[in-house]
C-alpha cells in the first residue's frame, strides 16, 4: 500500500551521526551499587512513595503511587532494598534535586509475579489503569502520562519511528530487534483508542527498522491482530528531514493535516505514540512487566558507542563509565544535539525520558564561533517549521520585548533549534526563546498570584468594615438598651418615692414635725 | 435668520438633554484610572510605601498625591510602568537589591498562639486561633513582613521560596568572549 507523503515547509538536514551506535545490538549494563528513582519523571505526572527505608522490594514492585489522575506510578527497577528517601540531584537543565527513592541491589534481580492482561477481553477502564499503574510515559523525550493519551477516542493512530534527531538511535535498533512487540504494542492502543487506521512512520535512512516493521506487521501475533480488529495497520517510510520526528511534523507528513500549533491532535482525530511507548504497553499489559528500564543511546566520546538496556535509576556518570567515556569530554548532551541540553551534574540517575546520552569533546563539538549580529538574512525563517519568523523572536526576546514575542507567537515555537542550526551569524536563537518563554510563564503566575492577593487584600478589608460597622450597630444597641432600662429604673424609683411621700401626707400625726421621707428632688 | 436660530438652539438642546442623561446613567463607580494603576502594583499589600495597601497607594497616586516610586517590592520595573501609564517622568528608586521572593514560615515550636501575626496579615494568609499554634499558608503569601514585628516571640522568619523545575527560569543567554590567540 502506498500512502501519498506530503512535505511540511521548512526543516534541515544536519550529519546524522547514526552510524556510530546503530551496528551494534542493544546490550544489558550491569547493576550499579545504588539506584535513585524520582518520584517525578518528567515535568508532569507524580507519584507518592508507599514504600520506607529498609523494606525489601522485588523488580517491578510498585514504590510510588500514581498521585492523582494525572500521576503514573513508579516501580523498583531490580530487586534489593530501600536505603534512603531524600533529594536527589535530576537530570534537568536547571540541576535541581528532587525527592528521590534509593534501592540498593540485591543482585538477584528477582521479578515480582507476571500478571498479564488480556487487552481483548479485559475492559478498557482496566487496561488503561493498568497503563497508568505500569507508569507508562512518553518515552521520546517528553515525558506526557500514556493513560491521559490512550483515553482519547480517534480514528488514526500514528507510531513515531521517525527519531529524527541526529546521534540517537535507541528507536532504530527497538524496531530492528523488538519489532514484534511494538507492533502488538500499537495494536493495543488502537483498540484503546478505537483508531481505524495505525500509520507506523519511520524514516528513510533505516533501512533494516522498515523491513524488520513490516515483517512484523505481516506476521502480527494473533491477540494483536484480534485487538486491531476491522483496522489497518501500515508502515510508511517518510524522507529524512529534521524535525520530522515531532509529532504534528509526523502527522502532517503522513495524513497531510496540519494542526495548529495551539490546537491539540485529537481535535483532529489523531493521537501519536513513539514506537519505545507502543514497546512499553505491550510489556506492560500482554507480559504485566510495568516500567524498569528502557533503552539509552550512549555516544559520542565514548569507546563503545551503543544502545544499552539501563535500568531507571542508575546513576548518568554510571553508565557513561561502563561505555568507557574518554577523559577529554567535555560535557555530556542528553536528549540529543538539536533539542537536548547539558547535563550539569553527571550524578543525576537515567529517567523515563532520558533518550540519549552524548558525550562531547571540543573535536566532536567545536565551541559555537562567537555571536554575530543579526542582519535579518531570512534563512531562519526559510528554516522553520512551523511559519514563524525566528528573527523577530529574536529581537523581541533579546530586548525582553516580552507582548512582542508573544505578538510574533513565541508560544508556537517548538524549541526544534533549526533556526539556530541554519544561522549564519551564529546567534544562540533557542537560548533567547528559552529565556522569553520562561521569564513569561513566570510573570504570568506572578500576575495570576498578584491578582488573587489583590481579591484576599479586598476581601480581608471589606470583612473589616463589615466586622466595624456590626461593632458599632451592636454597641449602638446595647447603649440604647441600657438608656431605656436606667430609664425605667428612674420611673419607678420615682413612683415608689411618690409612694412614700403620699402616706407621709396621710398620716402626718404618726410622724410629727417630720421632713417628707424621700425629697422627690434629689 | 430665524430657521438657523433655531436649528442651532434644537441641536444644542438635544445635545445637552443626551450629555446629561449620558452623566446620570452611565456614571463610573470609583476611580478607573486608580484600577489601572492597582493593576500594575505587585499586591504585595507590605505598606512600604506609606499606605496602607496597594489599592490605596494606587488612590493616592491616581490623585497625583504622590511619587510613583515609593513601591520596594514592584522595583524600577514597575515605576517604568507606572510612568509609561501615566505620562510622569520615570525616577529610579535608588540602589536596592533584586531580592527572591520569600514567605513567612512560623517555627511551630515557639508560637505562643497570640494571633497578632493573624491580625497584621493582609491577606488572611495565617491560619490558626488563641492559644493554637499558627501557621503560614505559603501559597497565599505575599511576602510583605507585615507579621514579623507584631510577633511577640519573634518566630517568624522569612524564608526564600524552593525552586522546582516548574518556577526555574532560563537565564538570559551571554556570549562568552572569544580567545583570540
Amino acid at each position: 500500500m502506498n500512502l501519498k507523503i506530503f512535505t511540511p515547509r521548512g526543516g534541515v538536514h544536519p550529519d546524522s551521526h547514526k552510524t556510530e551506535s546503530s551496528e551494534t545490538p542493544i546490550r544489558h549494563v550491569p547493576m550499579p551499587p545504588r539506584l535513585i528513582i524520582p518520584l517525578i519523571q518528567g515535568s508532569q505526572g507524580s507519584a507518592r512513595t508507599i514504600v520506607t527505608v529498609g523494606d525489601k522490594v522485588l523488580k517491578g514492585q510498585c514504590i510510588g503511587e500514581a498521585e492523582g489522575a494525572d500521576g503514573t506510578s513508579i516501580h523498583a527497577p531490580t530487586s534489593g532494598t530501600v536505603t534512603e528517601i531524600g533529594r536527589y540531584p535530576m537530570a534537568h537543565p536547571s540541576g535541581l534535586s528532587s525527592q528521590s527513592i534509593v534501592i540498593e541491589p540485591d543482585g538477584e534481580n528477582h521479578w515480582i509475579t507476571y500478571e498479564p492482561l488480556d487487552p481483548t477481553t479485559a475492559n478498557r477502564d482496566e487496561l488503561i489503569l493498568r497503563i497508568q499503574a505500569s507508569g507508562i510515559v512518553g518515552m521520546g523525550g517528553a515525558v506526557f502520562p500514556s493513560h491521559l493519551k490512550a483515553r482519547s477516542k480517534i480514528n488514526t493512530l500514528v507510531i513515531n519511528g521517525a527519531e529524527c534527531e541526529p546521534w540517537m538511535t535507541g528507536d532504530d535498533r527497538l524496531m530492528r530487534e523488538r519489532a514484534a512487540n511494538i507492533v502488538s504494542g500499537a495494536a493495543v492502543l488502537a483498540h484503546l483508542t478505537g483508531a481505524q487506521q495505525t500509520l507506523i512512520g519511520i524514516e528513510d535512512n533505516k533501512p533494516e527498522a522498515i523491513a524488520a516493521t513490516r515483517t512484523a506487521v505481516d506476521d502480527m501475533e494473533p491477540v494483536a491482530r484480534e485487538c486491531l480488529g476491522t483496522g489497518k495497520m501500515t508502515v510508511i517510510v517518510v524522507p529524512t528531514r529534521y524535525p520530522t520526528g515531532e509529532r504534528k511534523q509526523l502527522i502532517h507528513v503522513l495524513t497531510g493535516i496540519e494542526i495548529p500549533p495551539s490546537d491539540r491532535v485529537t481535535k483532529f482525530g489523531i493521537q501519536c505514540f513513539n514506537v519505545a511507548t507502543a514497546h512499553a504497553v505491550c510489556r506492560a499489559l500482554l507480559h504485566g512487566e510495568p516500567m524498569v528500564s528502557r533503552i539509552v543511546t550512549v555516544t559520542g566520546n565514548v569507546k563503545r558507542p551503543g544502545n544499552y538496556e539501563t535500568p531507571l535509576g542508575m546513576p548518568i556518570a554510571d553508565l557513561l563509565a561502563f561505555c568507557g567515556v574518554k577523559p577529554n569530554t567535555t560535557h555530556v548532551l542528553m536528549g540529543g544535539p538539536m533539542m537536548g541540553f547539558t547535563l550539569p551534574n553527571l550524578d543525576a540517575p537515567v529517567t523515563k525520558g532520558c533518550n540519549c546520552l552524548i558525550a562531547a569533546s571540543k573535536e566532536l563539538f567545536p565551541p559555537p564561533p562567537s555571536e554575530q549580529p543579526c542582519i535579518r538574512c531570512g534563512e531562519c525563517v526559510d528554516a522553520c517549521p512551523v511559519n514563524l519568523q525566528p528573527f523577530e523572536l529574536y529581537w523581541a526576546s533579546r530586548a525582553k520585548n516580552f507582548d512582542g514575542a508573544k505578538y510574533h507567537r513565541l508560544f508556537d515555537c517548538m524549541e526544534c533549534g533549526c533556526c539556530a542550526y541554519v544561522c549564519p551569524a551564529h546567534i544562540p536563537l533557542v537560548d533567547y526563546f528559552r529565556y522569553a518563554s520562561s521569564e513569561i510563564r513566570a510573570r504570568d503566575e506572578e500576575q495570576k498570584a498578584a491578582d488573587q492577593a489583590r481579591m484576599r487584600f479586598e476581601f480581608r478589608s471589606s470583612r473589616l468594615e463589615r466586622e466595624k460597622a456590626e461593632k458599632s450597630a451592636r454597641l449602638a444597641a446595647r447603649a440604647t438598651e441600657t438608656r431605656t432600662k436606667s430609664a425605667a429604673d428612674a420611673a419607678l424609683i420615682a413612683a415608689a418615692a411618690e409612694r412614700v411621700n403620699e402616706q407621709a401626707q396621710i398620716e402626718p400625726s404618726l410622724q410629727d414635725n417630720a421632713a417628707p421621707l424621700y425629697d422627690q428632688q434629689t | 435668520m430665524l430657521a438657523a436660530i433655531l436649528i442651532m438652539t434644537g441641536i444644542a438642546l438635544v445635545l445637552g438633554a443626551t450629555l446629561g442623561y449620558a452623566a446620570v446613567y452611565f456614571k463610573v463607580e470609583g476611580n478607573p484610572l486608580a484600577e489601572q494603576i492597582d493593576a500594575i502594583l505587585p499586591q504585595t499589600q507590605c505598606a512600604q510605601c506609606g499606605y496602607p495597601g496597594c489599592k490605596p497607594y494606587a488612590e493616592a497616586i491616581a490623585k497625583g498625591e504622590t511619587e510613583i516610586n515609593l513601591c520596594t517590592p514592584g522595583g524600577d520595573d514597575n515605576t517604568r510602568k507606572l510612568a509609561e501609564l501615566l505620562g510622569r517622568e520615570f525616577k529610579p528608586r535608588g540602589a536596592l537589591v533584586e531580592k527572591l521572593k520569600t514567605v513567612a514560615l512560623i517555627d511551630e515550636q515557639t508560637c505562643i498562639g497570640c494571633t497578632l501575626c493573624i491580625q497584621a496579615c493582609p491577606v488572611d494568609a495565617i491560619i490558626g486561633s488563641s492559644k493554637q499554634m499558627h501557621t503560614v499558608v505559603s501559597r497565599y503569601c505575599t511576602g510583605c513582613e507585615l507579621c514579623l514585628p507584631p510577633c511577640p516571640v519573634d518566630c517568624i522568619s522569612m524564608v526564600e521560596e524552593p525552586r522546582t523545575p516548574q518556577n526555574w527560569r532560563w537565564k538570559y543567554p551571554v556570549t562568552g568572549l572569544r580567545v583570540v590567540a
